[in-house]
């Protein structure tokens, strides 16, 4: 089936931005021009003040399958994707089992397949179960479509083992992704650690256990050459140590997350579990450094950390409820709101939602050159809609968004050439 | 009169008016503890049901003595942490007690912030007996009673706050309740045992226990949990006492008439020097007693609100 999309504001971070058509054909594109002709038996999407950008590539999602089902499954974690843009998603190995296996991997890509939405790209595990001894079969993984390895909520405590796997993955070219977390400076903690903490009378999570694990990595990327991504940072102390590797030479790239630019310590107020996440929501000086972050490019890639739970976990009081929050359907309008504030250009925004994240994992998506696979997202970029969980394509609702009114919507979600995602009515 | 609130969450949320509103009330009750019969019918067909998540002799006895003087019915209610099936809310289990009627739920949680989930999920009104680390407002309204029962006037009064303030409910409470009042409070500890930019709160931090107790009218010891020890918060009970350990001869740099007061249980020789705990200036036993009364105005006063 071929599509033409007609008259919209095409952006290609880096290669285009102007009032252009795109043509797809066997999923996919096949040019990028003005008075493109409609397809013989095609469809045509008129996409009039509508913005035309590469399908977003989130690094950074859990999908819970297998073992977790009941708080999301590839197929609804897929369906949340390509409503929130997504077309190519990238899930934590943090299943029951781990994803630290080629059985696994494949059971993975296999619904993936059968749900027919988004790319669902596994990220393997750094060592065996995440347990952080010994390292997983990472060829294996690679081999059979793991795009970077990681041992996220569990990060690898022992340096060693670290080096270990970062030295091993260069043979493969695979990126070592670290949730930067010391685990004996948490210790318990379910918040950002400071005077709030102290009043609330909850374990904090200083600063310094994040800050310490991104000098450590930064140090064993350096040392081992491997290419490293950081994974939500949320500090001011990270941005700067990120800043000054990249001034180095050092490979490595940092992601930011909507809710570390959007909100501060202060939502934890009232014991609110949708406050609670890993890393902690941090101060308001730590989020106008994850801003500058990302405007001079120190933070390439905006990341979900799309963490479903279920309603009656974060029903817990504070202390038990788990951590995360689900992030796909509401991570566009929230970088939108960056491009309002004046903090990114727009392309800029796009481009930390596409081919800044593909390029992190050395993924072949993220572009809407000729030839690129049709991965393409057509935005409302002022359409008003206020965030109402209980229409989120994901089987879980925990979000500390629930009632904001935000700008910019998905109005069509294209993967491989077909059309996934439709909202409103669609012209003929 | 009554609190014009449905819940008692915290000495935080709490307005000078509606502390010295508890104390006055607690008065009243403490006329009645001395009496022959201990018995008013303030709360005769009301219902007083203290859901405790975590052992506490002391202050489930307290809040039980007070609501039974105060002629209400008086249900115990203690979940052991295993029979709490996993994943079953604790929103969920007061539901059910609410169900029953409950005019009032008396809830001491490991979590902070268990008590005020609870209130916004309850009709009862909820008193919060202890919430992890975060208050336990009731404690704080006793020892205010007890510092106001011995002349003591808030304002100005030096309050030194010893031990481990971080892992501390208690201290909390009396740092709120105390800056309001208008005394300084110093803590007293190691840094270890600080939580994170508690001077914001209005307190001063001292780690030389000496400096600390200089001219103080009142000295709060806090238990040592012994425990602690393996986590790295102190090296061991010997140097623990001896850095911060209250002893007569310590006592002599406070003001003459000064008062010791513990929450308790007292670690007898740890934190307290025995002569210390037993002597003239301990009103230990009196914070005791008048817990009783204090709640029973608490409760008394919570009741009006529901009316």
């Amino acid at each position: 089936m071929s599509i033409l999309i007609k008259g919209g504001r095409v952006i290609d971070p880096g290669k285009f931005d102007g009032i252009a058509d795109v043509l797809i054909e066997n999923g996919q594109i096949v040019a990028l021009g003005s008075n493109l002709s409609a397809p013989v038996g095609g469809r045509t999407i008129h996409a009039t003040g509508k913005l035309v950008v590469p399908g977003f590539v989130d690094v950074h999602v859990h999908f819970r399958e297998p073992g977790f089902e009941y708080k999301e499954t590839i197929q609804s974690g897929s369906a949340a994707a390509v409503a929130g843009g997504f077309t190519t998603v990238c899930c934590m190995p943090n299943t029951n089992p781990v994803n630290d296996n080629q059985a696994v991997t494949e059971f993975i890509l296999e619904r993936s397949r059968l749900a027919g939405l988004a790319n669902v790209l596994p990220i393997g595990a750094i060592t065996k179960g995440s347990e952080g001894k010994e390292l997983a079969e990472i060829g294996d993984l690679r081999r059979s479509g793991c795009v970077a390895i990681s041992d996220d909520g569990k990060p690898v405590m022992n340096s060693l083992v670290m080096r270990r796997a970062m030295e091993y993955a260069v043979a493969f070219d695979l990126t070592v992704v670290d949730h930067c977390e010391d685990l004996h400076l948490a210790e318990g903690g379910c918040m950002n650690e400071g005077l709030i903490s102290t009043e609330l009378g909850l374990p904090g999570i200083p600063s310094a256990a994040e800050d310490v694990m991104v000098a450590r990595n930064l140090s064993l990327s350096e040392l081992t050459g491997a290419r490293l991504h950081l994974a939500h940072i949320s500090t001011a102390g990270s941005v700067r140590m990120v800043r000054e590797a990249k001034a180095r030479g050092i490979r490595v790239t940092a992601e930011a997350c909507p809710h570390h630019f959007t909100l501060t310590e202060e939502l934890v107020r009232g014991y609110n579990t949708h406050a609670k996440m890993n890393p902690p929501l941090r101060t308001w000086a730590d989020v106008q450094a994850i801003k500058e972050g990302l405007r001079d490019d120190t933070i390439d890639v905006i990341a979900t950390d799309h963490a479903p739970h279920a309603t009656q976990e974060k029903q817990q009081d504070f202390t038990e409820a788990p951590f995360g929050i689900v992030g796909l359907e509401t991570a566009l309008p929230l970088t939108l709101g960056l491009v309002e504030e004046g903090v990114l250009s727009l392309e800029q925004a796009i481009q930390k939602l596409t081919s800044a994240p593909a390029a992190a994992f050395g993924l072949k998506k993220g572009t809407l050159t000729v030839g690129a696979d049709a991965d393409v997202v057509l935005i409302d970029p002022q359409e008003l809609w206020e965030v109402d969980p209980s229409k989120f394509r994901s089987k879980s609702r925990n979000t500390p968004f629930v009632g904001w009114k935000v700008k910019g919507r998905v109005t069509t979600t294209i993967v491989g050439g077909k059309i996934v995602f439709e909202d409103g009515p669609v012209e003929q | 009169m009554s609190l014009k609130r449905k819940d008692l969450l915290s000495l935080a949320s709490l307005s000078v008016d509606e502390i010295m509103l508890v104390l006055e009330t607690a008065d009243s009750f403490k006329e009645v503890t001395g009496r022959e019969i201990k018995k008013v019918p303030a709360l005769r067909g009301k219902t007083v049901v203290n859901l405790f998540f975590e052992p506490s002799t002391r202050t489930r006895t307290s809040f039980e003595l007070a609501a039974k003087r105060l002629s209400a019915d008086v249900i115990n209610f203690s979940p052991s942490s295993s029979s709490v099936v996993k994943g079953e809310t604790l929103l969920d289990t007061a539901r059910n007690i609410e169900a029953m009627q409950a005019d009032i739920i008396v809830l001491r949680h490991s979590s902070a912030g268990a008590a005020e989930t609870l209130a916004h999920g309850v009709k009862s009104s909820v008193i919060n007996a202890g919430d992890g680390w975060h208050e336990h407002p009731t404690q704080a309204l006793l020892d205010l009673y007890t510092i106001r029962q011995r002349g003591m006037n808030f304002n100005g009064l030096r309050v030194a706050i010893v031990g481990d303030v971080s892992h501390s409910r208690v201290a909390r409470s009396n740092i709120y309740a105390l800056i309001k009042l208008g005394a300084e409070v110093r803590l007293v500890g190691p840094p270890t045992m600080m939580p994170s930019r508690v001077e914001k709160l209005g307190p001063k931090v001292y780690y030389n226990m000496d400096e600390g107790l200089r001219d103080v009218h009142v000295i709060m010891m806090l238990r040592l949990q012994l425990e602690r020890q393996g986590r790295a918060q102190f090296p061991t009970i010997r140097e623990y006492s001896r850095l911060y350990g209250l002893t007569a001869e310590r006592m002599r740099l406070a003001d003459a008439g000064a008062i010791v007061m513990h929450p308790g249980p007292i670690n007898r020789g740890v934190e307290i020097a025995p002569d210390v705990a037993d002597s003239l200036s301990s009103v230990i036993l009196d914070q005791v007693a008048n817990g009783v009364a204090v709640r029973m105005g608490i409760l008394y006063l919570m009741s009006g609100a529901n009316s």
